[in-house]
Formats: structure tokens, sequence, C-alpha cells
């Protein structure tokens, strides 16, 4: 056997590939779910806790920059571990699914919800005024005034928080969660062949290259104008 | 003397440890138009946003149109719909067109549906002379333009009193004659204006009366030919000729 031929039957074994791609696509669809639910629990949570934060509720406000600051600082893996290892001590027990999904909505949800403040605070006070003064109520002048620049202003860094976020899925895997990276490293195990994990990575880039395109693509269409 | 429509008396206005105002009367009449002036840091603006309560006084009383506007009791949004307010930076909603800038709180505030609103603010488009400009965005017109859309969000509401807070200031000189003349027709067609401005060309052809204001406290009022060339006040003289030389 050439070294090549030994290369391509130790990284790309198609009798492997073939058996194990089953494993690799039910993992494609748990990441998909973790990666939705991540996204959407994550942005609402931000976006809520931005609005909550503009009501300018001194106490509250404290304890919103307290707790982003915290699942800013902690590494997601850290907060994983500790919701699926530690919890169980209080009597909850969430399954490595859960565990990843909150853990990393947490931190999306910190990340956003920075983010979203930023773009509303940017927004000028002569905007307010003028709403304001034409008799808009505080939440109709969030709602149609302000939120609709702010937005556009977050977009960008908000696209890529959410991708850098939503990779962390990987994370799983720690947690027995079978999705992608989960399944390639236990065939690799019961195949004594790394292919499956070439395979895992194929299929990141196949679910994560198109949203990294989309995102590219929405920043430059966003791109603030006036 | 026509009914009055703004009566604010002994308003004090402190920002932590500055005074900026110090005890201001200012009756406004029915269509009348006082045109004030003072130098910067006077408290010009901060009076005038006092009037619609985006500055809360610290003490005093204001009527506008027999609303008690300091009441807490008073639905502030609803008596700001009466109150226009016109801005030196224009503050156009920069996402939205020039109609959707006029007819936003004709929607929200004043109830109407959105082809009610859209014929006012159509009409007060046209009033400021921007009838063609209506599906334009603020970014698409000139600082004119702009100003004129602003004054069309305002008077789409029929307020009772216009503020103008330095309307022409952030203009090209080249397009203050359109502001100041749409502002002209308004008072010409009896709309009650308080008018904070350096344009004392314009205050002397359409002002009813002039205000100086120093430090916090009206120096002194008058029509306009009095003010101007027979102050009784030397701050007031000062003043003036100090912004003639300009
Ligand atoms: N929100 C605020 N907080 C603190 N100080 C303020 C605030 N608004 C105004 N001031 C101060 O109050 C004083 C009066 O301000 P104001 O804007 O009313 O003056 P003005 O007569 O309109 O001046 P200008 O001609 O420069 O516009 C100034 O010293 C200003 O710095
Ligand atoms: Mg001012």
């Amino acid at each position: 056997m050439s070294k090549w031929e030994k290369f391509l039957d130790t990284f790309f074994n198609a009798r492997v590939m073939e058996k194990y791609l089953p494993d690799i696509l039910s993992g494609v669809l748990v990441t998909i779910e973790l990666a939705v639910l991540i996204v959407i629990s994550g942005l609402v949570a931000g976006l809520a806790l931005a609005l909550v934060r503009s009501l300018g509720l001194r106490p509250l406000n404290w304890l919103i920059i307290f707790v982003v600051d915290l699942f800013r600082s902690l590494p997601p893996l850290v907060i994983i571990v500790l919701m699926y290892f530690g919890l169980p001590a209080a009597d909850v027990s969430p399954s490595g699914f859960v565990s990843t999904w909150i853990s990393l909505a947490l931190v999306l949800m910190s990340f956003s919800e920075e983010i979203f403040w930023a773009g509303i605070t940017s927004i000028p006070k002569g905007q307010w005024e003028a709403a304001r003064s034409t008799g808009l109520s505080f939440g109709q002048t969030l709602i149609n005034v302000i939120l609709p620049q702010a937005l556009r202003l977050t977009i960008p860094p908000l696209t890529n928080r959410t991708i850098a976020i939503t990779k962390g899925t990987a994370l799983g895997t720690v947690v027995a969660v079978t999705e992608i990276l989960g399944q390639a490293s236990s065939a690799v195990s019961n195949s004594y062949n790394p292919s499956p994990l070439m395979m895992g990575a194929a299929a990141y880039i196949v679910l994560f290259l198109p949203v990294v395109v989309i995102g590219r693509w929405i920043e430059t269409k966003f791109a603030w104008k006036r | 003397m026509a009914a009055a429509i703004v009566e604010a008396r002994g308003l004090h206005k402190h920002f932590g440890a500055l005074h900026v105002l110090k005890g201001v009367d200012l009756d406004v009449a029915e269509r009348e138009l006082v045109f004030v002036i003072g130098p910067s840091g006077s408290g010009k603006s901060t009076l005038l946003r006092c009037l619609n309560r985006l500055e809360e006084p610290s003490a005093g009383s204001i009527m506008v149109d027999g609303i008690n506007l300091l009441d807490p009791r008073t639905d502030i949004n609803h008596a700001r719909q009466r109150i226009g307010m016109v801005f030196q930076s224009f503050n156009l909603y920069p996402h939205m067109t020039a109609l959707g800038n006029v007819t936003l709180a004709l929607r929200k505030v004043a109830g109407k549906s959105r082809g009610e609103a859209d014929a006012i603010g159509r009409q007060a488009l046209e009033r400021v002379g921007l009838g063609d400009r209506a599906g334009h965005t603020p970014g698409q017109l000139s600082g004119g333009q702009q100003q004129r859309v602003a004054i069309a969000r305002s008077i789409a509401l029929e307020p009772r009193v216009m503020l103008f807070d330095e309307p022409t200031s952030a203009l090209d000189p080249e397009l203050v004659g359109s502001v100041l003349g749409v502002m002209r027709d308004l008072r010409d067609s009896g709309m009650t204006m308080v008018v904070v401005s350096h344009e004392m060309g314009f205050a002397r052809n359409a002002a009813d009366r002039v205000l100086f204001m120093d430090e916090g406290v009206v120096v002194e009022q008058g029509p306009p030919a009095a003010i101007f060339e027979n102050p009784s006040h030397d701050r007031t003289r000062a003043f003036i000729s100090q912004i003639q030389r300009h």
C-alpha cells in the first residue's frame, strides 16, 4: 500500500464512512435542533433583558448587569458541566441536551443583551425627544422609533456572536449529547478509524458555512445608511 | 387680549447644583408669536423644554390650553399632541419616509387609520411645500427640507401651540429662508408660536413680542422695535449690539 493509499484508508475509509453515515446524520439533526433552540431562546431572552434594562430601574439593572457579566466571563463548557453534574445535587437532573441548550442560551442571552443594549443606547436622545414630543409613550417610542434603528446596528455583531456560540453545541459531547461530534467520536472508538471525524468536520462545514455566508450577506444588506 | 394658550408661572429648574431657570413667567396669547433671545446658556432651551415637559420643572406651574401640565393626573402624552416642538437638529426618524415621519403619531397617538393618517400627512407635507417628497427618507432630503418635514410632523397633529428651538441654526445659510417662510405662513394662519432663534430679521417682521433672557430670568420683553431699538436694560443692549455685529 502506498503512503497515499494508506492516508486515504485511514482518514477517508469508504467502508467505515458508509457504516457510520446514519449516525453522523442523526448527529446533524441533534445539532440543528440544539442550534435552533439556543438561537431562538438566547436572542429572545437577550432582547427582553435589554428592553427591561431600558426602563432604567436601578436595582433591576444592576442585577441584569451582574447576570450578564457572569455568563460572559464563564467558559461555556464550565457552565454546561456545572449544570449537568452540579444541578443533580439540588435534585434537578437536566439531560445533557437540556444542559447544553440552557447553558449556551444563557451565554447567547448575555452577549446579545449587551449588543441590543449598545444598539438602543447608541440612538441619539433627539429621537426619543421628537417621538415623545408628539405624544408617543415610552413603549411606543421604543418599538416604533428606537428598536428599528437599534436592531439594524446590532445585526452584524449579533450575527457573528450567534454563529460563534452556536458552534459551541459541539461541547455537548462532553455531557453525552449525541450531536455531530459525539456521534463521530463514538464511531471513531468503535471502528478504530478516524474517518468518522472527517465526516463530522464535513457536516459542520455543510451546516455552518451557509450560515456564515448568509451572515455576511445580512451584514452588507443592513449596513447603516442614513 | 385673547385667551392665553400658555401660562407659565414661577418656573424654576435645577440641574443638580446648577440653577438654570430662576422664576420665569411666560404668557402666550392665542395667535401670538413670542420670540425668545438671550446668550448661550441663559436657559432658553430649558424653558421651551419645560413647556412640553421634556424637562421636568423643579418648581412652578404650567397651563397649556387649559391643561395643568404638571398635575400628576394629566395624561402627558395626550397633552403633548397639542404642543408641537421643532428641534435644532430636526430629529426625523431616519428609517421612515417623510410621510411615515408625519403619520406615526397620527396613527399611534391620535388613533387614525392608515388611510386617514396618510391623507392628513400628505396635506401637512403640502403645507410645507414638500408634497412631492412624501416617499423620500430623511437621508434623501436637504437640511431645509428635513426641517420642513419636522414642522409638518408637528402641524399634522393640529397643535394649539408650537415651540421652535433654534430651527434654522443647523442649516446652511441658503436653506434658512425656506424654513422661515414656512414659519411665516404658519404664523399668518394663526398658529400660536414660541420661537427661540437668532434670526433677528424674522423677529422684526413676524414677532408680536420679543423676550430677552439672561442667566435664567426674563430681563425684559416688549414689541420687537422697542427691544431692538430701545432696550431699557444694559444687558439687553449689550446682547443686541453683539449679535448685530455678527
Ligand atoms: N440635561 C442637562 N443637565 C445638566 N445641565 C444642563 C442640562 N441641560 C441644560 N443644562 C445647562 O443649563 C444651562 C442652560 O441651558 P440651555 O440649553 O437652556 O441654554 P440655552 O439658552 O438654550 O443656550 P444655547 O443658546 O446655547 O442653546 C446651561 O448651562 C446648560 O449647560
Ligand atoms: Mg438652546
